[in-house]
C-alpha cells in the first residue's frame, strides 16, 4: 500500500515536470506577442517594447522557465498579463463555478446512469433494455450545446423558471446560485450519463458471466443478491475509470457549455487567455489542471483498491 | 404530480401567448441598466490598452478627456470648457472646468492635464495610440485652470484626437492603479467586477456636470451569439449596443418589447491588398478586383444585409464622405480585360488570410467565390489575431486579407510609410499633410474628399462596406447611441420611461 503510494507520487512528480516543459515550450512556439495583442495594431514599436520590458518578456527563455517553475513550487503562479492580477486569484474565482458545476453534473449523471445501467443489465434483452440502450445512443449523439439551447428555450425563455445564463455568485444565496447552474449541469450530465449507463451495463454483464457468479447462483443465492453482493462490486472498476475521466473533462473541457450559458468558468478563462496570448495564465492553469487530473487518477486508483481487495495484496 | 400538471398547463399557455405575457413588471421608471457586451475588457485603463471593450465600459462614463466625441462624431467640450487656437494653428489654450473632483475626492486641475499628456507621450509609455500625441511639442500649465499645448506642426484633427479614450485625463496619484480600480472624473464610479461575468458602475453623486439618471449600470459579458439572443429574450440583459447575432434581428424586430436600431460604425471593412507584392503592384490588377467585388452580395451573405457599401476608406455618415461606389461597378468582362492587359489573361493564384471576426471569415468565402469568376484562385488561410498581427500587419507577409478598420477618421493611415498596405503615393501624402495644416472646416472637407478620390483611383484596397452597429434594447430605454463614432457605450444620457 505504502509502496503503491510512493510509486504513484514519484510518477506524478515526473509527469508534472514533463508537462511543465511541454506546456512552456508549446507556448513559446505559438506565434503572437502578448504585448502586441494587448496594445493593438496602432501601437508604436516603442510602446510595445516598453510593455514587453514591463511584463518581463525580454528575459532569456531559460530564466523565464525556471522562475515560473520555482514560483509554482512556492505556490506563486505568476501574474496575468492582461488582467494584471495574480493567476491564483483568477483561478480561485473560476473554480467557485467550475467545481460545483462539475460536481453537480457528475452527481446528476451518476444518479441517472448507474441505476439505469444496472436495470438494463439485469434485464438484458428485454424491451426495457433495448429501449434504454437506444435512448443512450441518442444521448451520446445529441451535441450537448444543442440540448442546452433547447433547455434554455423552454425553461428560461418560455417558462422563465431559471435564468438563461450567467452566474450571480454564491453571495447571491445558495439556491439562487445553484439554480443558475442547474441547466448547464443537466446539459453536461446527459451525454455523460448516456456513456456511463452503457459502461455500467456492459461491465455488469461481463461480471455476470464469471465463474464466481455462477457458483454463487449454484449455491442458492437469489439472482438479486448475486448482483448486489458479488457482481456489482466487481463491475465498478471500469465505471470508476470512466467517472475519473469524466470529472477531469467536466472541470476544464466545458467551454462550449460555458459559452452557451455565459458562465465564467475555467474553460473560458483558458480560451480567452489563449486568444489574448496571456501565456502565463494558460501555462499556469494547464499545470494546475495537470495536477488535478493526477490527483483524480490517484483517487481512482485508491478507489480500485477499495472495491477490489485482490489489488490490495498484489505485489509487483 | 399536481405541480407537474400545473407546469404543463403553464407551458401550454405560454406557448400560445408567449410574447404577450412576458412584459417586464416595471411600475416606476427603472434606474438600473444591464448592458450586454460580447467581449470583456482585459482591464479598465483606456490609456494603456487597445481593446475597444475598455472604452465601451469607461469612456465618458468613468473617464473624461479635454474634449469628448458626441453621438454624431462631433467634438464637444469635456474637461476643457473652451479653447483658443492661435493663428498659426500650433498653440491650443484650453480653459478647464473648475470644481471638478476625481472619484477619490481629490481635485482636478491643470497639473493633471499636463501629467496625463506627458505620460502618454513619454518614452516608456504603453499608450496604444501613442501616435495621437506625437505632434505635441510641449504642455505648459498657465494657471490652475489654463493649459497651453504647443504642437510641432498644425494638426487640424487635434481636438478630435483629444477626445479619444486613449487621451483621457487621469490623476498622478491613481494613474497606475486604473487598470483594476479606475479613478476618473466621470458621472459613474467603478463599483465591482466579477471577472468573466459582470462589471458594475455606480452613479457619482459629486459629478460636476448634469447628473445621470441611472443609479447603477451593469455590463454583462456574453460572447456567444446564441446566448446573447437567449439573454435578450429572457430579459437577463436590457440592452446590447452591438448585438452579435445579426441573423436574429428580424425576430427581435417583430417583438414589441425591443427596439432594434441599425446604425453605423467607424469600421471600414476592406479587402486589404499588399500593394508591392506582384501581381497586386499593378494598379490594373487591383482595379480588376474592384470591378469583380459585388458589395451587396457580401453584405447580404456575410452580414445578413446589415452594412453600407463604400467605395473608399471613409465613413458614409461623415459630411465629407464622397460616394465612390459607382467608380468600379460590378463588371466581370471589364475586370477580365484589365487582368489580361496586366498580363494575366488566365488569372493567377493568391492567398487570403482571414482573422476571426465573422465579417472576415464569412465575407472571405464570398470574396473568394467572386474573384474565382475572373480567374483569381484564392487560398483561404484562417488566422488568429495573435498570428494576424505579426504576420500580416507587421511582417506584411500576405497577399490579401479582410479587416474592418474601426478607428475613427483613419484615412491618414494611407499616408504612413511602412503601413501594411505597402501603399506609397506622394500625391496622397501631400494631401494629408495639407489637411493636417488646415483648420477651416470647409477647406478640410475639400481635402478629405480629394484624399478619398486618390485612394479610390489607385484602387489601393478592395473597399467593401461600412460595418453596421446593430443595437437591440428594451423599448423603454432612451438615450443609447444609434451610431458609434467612437467605440463607446456613453450612458450619460440614458434613462427609462415609465
Amino acid at each position: 500500500m505504502i509502496l503503491f503510494l510512493v510509486r504513484k507520487t514519484l510518477w506524478a512528480a515526473v509527469t508534472l515536470a514533463v508537462a511543465s516543459v511541454l506546456v512552456f515550450a508549446a507556448l513559446e512556439i505559438v506565434p503572437g506577442d502578448p504585448a502586441q495583442v494587448m496594445l493593438g495594431i496602432n501601437a508604436t514599436d516603442e510602446a510595445i517594447a516598453a510593455l514587453r520590458e514591463d511584463l518581463g518578456l525580454n528575459k532569456p527563455v531559460l530564466e523565464r522557465y525556471f522562475s515560473w517553475v520555482f514560483g509554482m513550487l512556492q505556490g506563486d503562479f505568476g501574474k496575468s498579463y492582461t488582467y494584471s492580477v495574480p493567476v491564483n486569484e483568477l483561478v480561485a474565482d473560476r473554480v467557485t463555478i467550475s467545481l460545483p458545476l462539475a460536481l453537480l453534473s457528475l452527481l446528476i449523471s451518476t444518479a441517472i446512469a448507474i441505476p439505469v445501467g444496472l436495470y438494463a443489465a439485469a434485464r438484458r434483452g428485454s424491451l426495457a433494455d433495448t429501449g434504454i440502450m437506444a435512448l443512450s445512443q441518442v444521448g451520446i449523439a445529441i451535441p450537448n450545446f444543442w440540448f442546452a439551447l433547447l433547455l434554455v428555450y423552454f425553461l428560461a425563455i418560455w417558462l422563465q423558471l431559471v435564468p438563461a445564463g450567467g452566474f450571480p455568485g454564491w453571495e447571491a444565496g445558495f439556491f439562487t446560485a445553484l439554480k443558475s447552474l442547474l441547466l448547464p449541469a443537466i446539459s453536461l450530465a446527459l451525454p455523460q450519463a448516456a456513456i456511463l449507463s452503457r459502461v455500467t451495463r456492459s461491465a455488469l454483464l461481463e461480471t455476470l458471466g464469471e465463474d464466481y457468479v455462477r457458483t454463487a447462483r449454484a449455491k442458492g443465492l437469489s439472482r438479486r443478491s448475486t448482483i448486489w453482493k458479488h457482481a456489482l462490486r466487481n463491475a465498478m472498476i471500469p465505471v470508476l475509470t470512466i467517472l475519473g475521466l469524466q470529472f477531469a473533462y467536466l472541470l476544464a473541457g466545458t467551454i462550449i457549455i460555458e459559452n452557451v450559458f455565459y458562465l465564467p468558468g475555467l474553460g473560458r478563462l483558458v480560451f480567452q487567455a489563449i486568444s489574448l496570448r496571456d501565456l502565463i495564465v494558460v501555462e499556469s492553469v494547464v499545470m494546475m489542471l495537470v495536477g488535478t487530473i493526477i490527483v483524480i487518477n490517484l483517487l481512482v486508483d485508491l478507489a480500485y483498491l477499495w472495491v477490489d481487495p485482490r489489488l490490495r495484496h498484489r505485489r509487483s | 404530480m399536481r405541480t407537474l400538471k400545473k407546469l404543463l398547463a403553464v407551458a401550454l399557455m405560454t406557448t400560445a401567448i408567449a410574447p404577450a405575457t412576458m412584459v417586464g413588471a416595471a411600475f416606476a421608471a427603472k434606474t438600473s441598466l444591464i448592458m450586454g457586451m460580447v467581449l470583456e475588457p482585459p482591464h479598465l485603463d483606456p490609456t494603456a490598452g487597445a481593446p475597444a471593450a475598455i472604452d465601451e465600459v469607461v469612456y465618458a462614463n468613468v473617464f473624461e478627456g479635454l474634449t469628448r466625441i458626441g453621438s454624431k462624431g462631433e467634438v464637444l467640450p469635456g474637461l476643457a470648457e473652451s479653447w483658443d487656437i492661435s493663428e498659426d494653428g500650433k498653440t491650443y489654450t484650453f480653459k478647464l472646468r473648475t470644481g471638478v473632483k476625481y472619484h477619490d475626492g481629490s481635485a482636478f486641475d491643470a497639473e493633471d492635464v499636463k501629467f496625463s499628456l506627458d505620460r502618454a507621450r513619454a518614452e516608456g509609455s504603453t499608450n496604444a495610440q501613442k501616435a495621437l500625441f506625437a505632434g505635441i511639442d510641449s504642455v505648459t500649465v498657465k494657471d490652475a485652470s489654463t493649459v497651453e499645448v504647443q504642437l510641432k506642426s498644425p494638426a487640424g484633427n487635434f481636438l478630435f484626437n483629444m477626445g479619444w479614450g486613449d487621451a483621457v485625463i487621469v490623476a498622478p496619484e491613481t494613474a497606475d492603479g486604473n487598470k483594476a480600480n479606475p479613478v476618473g472624473t466621470g458621472p459613474f464610479k467603478f463599483g465591482s467586477w466579477v471577472k468573466g461575468a459582470t462589471l458594475n458602475l455606480v452613479k457619482n453623486d459629486d459629478y460636476w456636470g448634469t447628473p445621470v439618471a441611472l443609479e447603477k449600470a451593469t455590463f454583462r459579458f456574453i460572447s456567444d451569439p446564441a446566448a446573447a439572443l437567449s439573454a435578450m429574450l429572457a430579459g437577463d440583459v436590457d440592452a446590447f449596443a452591438n448585438f452579435p447575432a445579426p441573423e436574429t434581428i428580424p425576430q427581435l424586430r417583430a417583438d414589441p418589447r425591443f427596439n432594434v436600431v441599425i446604425g453605423s460604425t467607424e469600421g471600414e471593412t476592406i479587402l486589404s491588398t499588399n500593394n508591392t507584392k506582384p501581381p497586386f503592384n499593378d494598379v490594373r490588377v487591383r482595379q480588376a478586383i474592384a470591378h469583380a467585388i459585388d458589395r451587396q452580395a457580401i453584405i447580404d451573405g456575410a452580414m445578413f444585409g446589415l452594412g453600407t457599401p463604400i467605395g473608399t476608406h471613409f465613413a458614409p455618415h461623415h459630411p465629407a464622405y464622397v460616394d465612390l461606389v459607382g467608380q468600379y461597378p460590378l463588371d466581370l468582362e471589364g475586370a477580365k480585360k484589365l487582368l489580361a492587359d496586366a498580363g494575366y489573361p488566365n488569372g493567377f493564384k493568391a492567398t487570403l488570410k482571414l482573422p476571426p471576426p465573422s465579417y472576415a471569415r464569412r465575407g472571405g468565402e464570398i470574396v473568394a467565390s467572386q474573384l474565382r469568376k475572373i480567374g483569381i484562385e484564392l487560398e483561404i488561410i484562417p488566422v488568429e489575431w495573435g498570428v494576424w498581427v505579426p504576420e500580416v500587419f507587421k511582417a506584411k507577409d500576405y497577399d490579401l486579407t479582410i479587416v474592418s478598420h474601426t478607428e475613427p477618421m483613419d484615412i491618414g493611415i494611407y499616408a504612413r510609410d511602412d503601413y501594411y498596405f505597402n501603399y506609397n503615393s506622394d500625391a496622397f501624402k501631400a494631401t494629408i499633410t495639407k489637411l493636417n495644416e488646415t483648420t477651416g472646416e470647409a477647406d478640410r472637407y475639400a481635402l478629405m474628399a480629394e484624399a478619398q478620390k486618390i485612394i479610390t483611383n489607385d484602387a489601393v484596397n478592395g473597399f467593401m462596406f461600412q460595418l453596421a452597429k446593430a443595437g437591440v434594447w428594451n423599448a423603454k430605454i432612451n438615450g443609447l447611441w444609434e451610431n458609434s463614432p467612437v467605440q463607446a457605450n456613453d450612458l450619460t444620457g440614458v434613462s427609462w420611461s415609465d
